[in-house]
């Protein structure tokens, strides 16, 4: 019977051998970036693709620091882009990226958000009303928008105060889905993604952060395929690139 | 032990544990109502059964998250009615672990009534036994075996729940974190010391719990 297969063995070994093929000179990124990044990034790899038929864009979204982990054990990225400039600095420390090719391509606002038609407080102080009983955040052993908000906190002299009502997020959506699910009565994200739910959360205040919300973008040292990510790099600091961030509600870097 | 790594232990055992008790319960059960004959009707509420084995953990936890929810049908209820919250409870993990858990136990269970041999129920019932009694007073004793495999997996998948856990009992640590939790917690935020000493001791409960397994049944086995 193995005769009866064989012409379908075959079609499938031309097929992989075609794919194969059509995929000389065609590159395929891939782009680990935080996890806030993610709405704005996905449409950004649509606008880049159309410009580079050939290029593939493939994303992994997760929180700053896990996708920092990952690279340091040699995951497969091309690009990294994080939330804020302290995973970045560590991993130009760790010789992971290449540094030539950093730079700031936006900026966020950390906010205090509660759900819709909730009490919204007026202060960081209001905070201490047990209205409040579980209050999401980052965590900030691994995720940037919990360490502006941890900074955030002890500034004002409330971190240990709140520390037994804290929950920690994997990521910063994750303390927005708490939120919105009415599971936090308050929660620290950025204006960005404060914005993706706006029927189901409010924002109570902006944040004062002592370093600004800027997010660096880097080709990773792996990379096999510099030439695309740098051109998709660059995408991402031009004019288009920084509209469809504009459009999300990210601001322009900070010269 | 480090005093840090105690404590997600003794919550994981804990959890684990109640979440075992709680699977073999529901899953004794079950398999007794699924009974020892099989039909088409019977096979399709067994493998609905067991749907939370063969489904991705986060999409247990979405939808347990969505029923036991502040808004959700019995989240909302709970609240209202006993002022019980489970998300973000050490409670919550473990009803993500048993539901988990559960099908290997009614799997386990089933296969093992089925294996009695019916005869001797039917003297049971011959001599005037309810069904109750035929039930606990010969088919448990005479599938407990397999019952007891069927917990131990149950348990070890319990120990080892990470997707439904933190999507219902959240990474809070000292409260719902348990060693899967507190591993990956450790690993993201780069401590790899940290990381190996749970691993190690998450090695040593699970080497531990089998060897005893193994013991207990080959104990009980029949000369």
């Amino acid at each position: 019977m193995p005769l009866n297969h064989m012409p379908l063995l075959r079609r499938c070994a031309m097929i992989a051998l075609a794919l194969a093929c059509g995929g000389a000179g065609a590159a395929e990124v891939t782009v680990s970036a935080a996890a806030s990044l993610s709405n704005a990034f996905t449409e950004l790899g649509r606008a880049y693709e159309a410009h580079h038929p050939a290029d593939t864009i493939v994303f992994n979204f997760a929180a700053s620091d896990l996708l920092l982990r990952q690279i340091e054990q040699g995951a497969p990225a091309d690009v990294f882009a994080s939330a804020d400039e302290v995973t970045m600095d560590r991993a130009a420390a760790a010789k992971l990226i290449d540094a030539a090719t950093r730079r700031p391509f936006a900026t966020n606002a950390l906010v205090l958000i509660v759900g819709a038609g909730t009490n919204a407080p007026g202060t960081l102080r209001d905070l201490e009303d047990k209205a409040y009983a579980r209050i999401a955040i980052g965590n900030p052993d691994s995720v940037p928008a919990g360490r502006y908000a941890r900074q955030a906190l002890s500034d004002a002299g409330l971190w240990d105060a709140l520390q037994a009502r804290l929950v920690p997020a994997q990521n910063v959506r994750q303390a927005l889905d708490y939120v919105a699910r009415g599971e936090a009565q308050a929660g620290f994200v950025y204006a960005t993604d404060a914005a993706l739910q706006k029927d189901k959360v409010q924002v109570a205040l902006t944040v004062p952060t002592a370093a600004a919300v800027s997010y660096p973008i880097a080709v990773t040292k792996a990379t096999r395929q510099a030439q695309a990510a740098r051109a998709f790099v660059a995408f991402v600091v031009s004019a288009e690139g920084q509209s469809v961030l504009k459009s999300h509600g990210f601001s322009a870097a900070s010269p | 032990m480090p005093a840090d790594a105690l404590t997600p232990l003794l919550l994981t055992l804990k959890v684990a544990a109640l979440a075992t008790l709680l699977a073999t319960a529901g899953g004794v059960l079950c398999a007794r109502l699924l009974g020892r004959t099989r039909s088409i009707a019977r096979d399709l509420g067994e493998s609905l059964l067991t749907l939370p084995l063969v489904l991705p953990p986060t999409v247990l936890g979405y939808y347990l998250l969505v029923l036991l929810g502040r808004n959700g049908v019995i989240g909302a209820w709970l609240l209202e009615h006993f002022g019980v919250t489970l998300i973000f409870t050490w409670q919550g993990a473990v009803i993500a672990a048993a539901i988990a858990a559960f099908p290997l136990i009614l799997r386990a269970a089933r296969a093992a009534f089925g294996d009695v041999d019916s005869s001797l129920e039917q003297a049971a019932r011959t001599l005037g036994l309810r069904e109750s009694a035929v039930f606990f007073r010969i088919t448990l004793p005479l599938a407990w075996r397999g019952v007891v495999a069927g917990a131990l997996l149950a348990f070890a998948r319990a120990m080892g729940e990470f997707g439904a856990t933190l999507m219902v009992a959240g990474s809070l640590p000292g409260r719902t974190q348990t060693l899967a939790l507190a591993i990956y917690d450790a690993v993201a935020a780069g401590d790899d010391a940290r990381a190996a000493t749970l691993v190690w001791i998450s090695i040593g409960v699970a080497v531990v719990a089998l060897v005893a397994a193994a013991q207990l049944l080959r104990r009980g086995a029949p000369q």
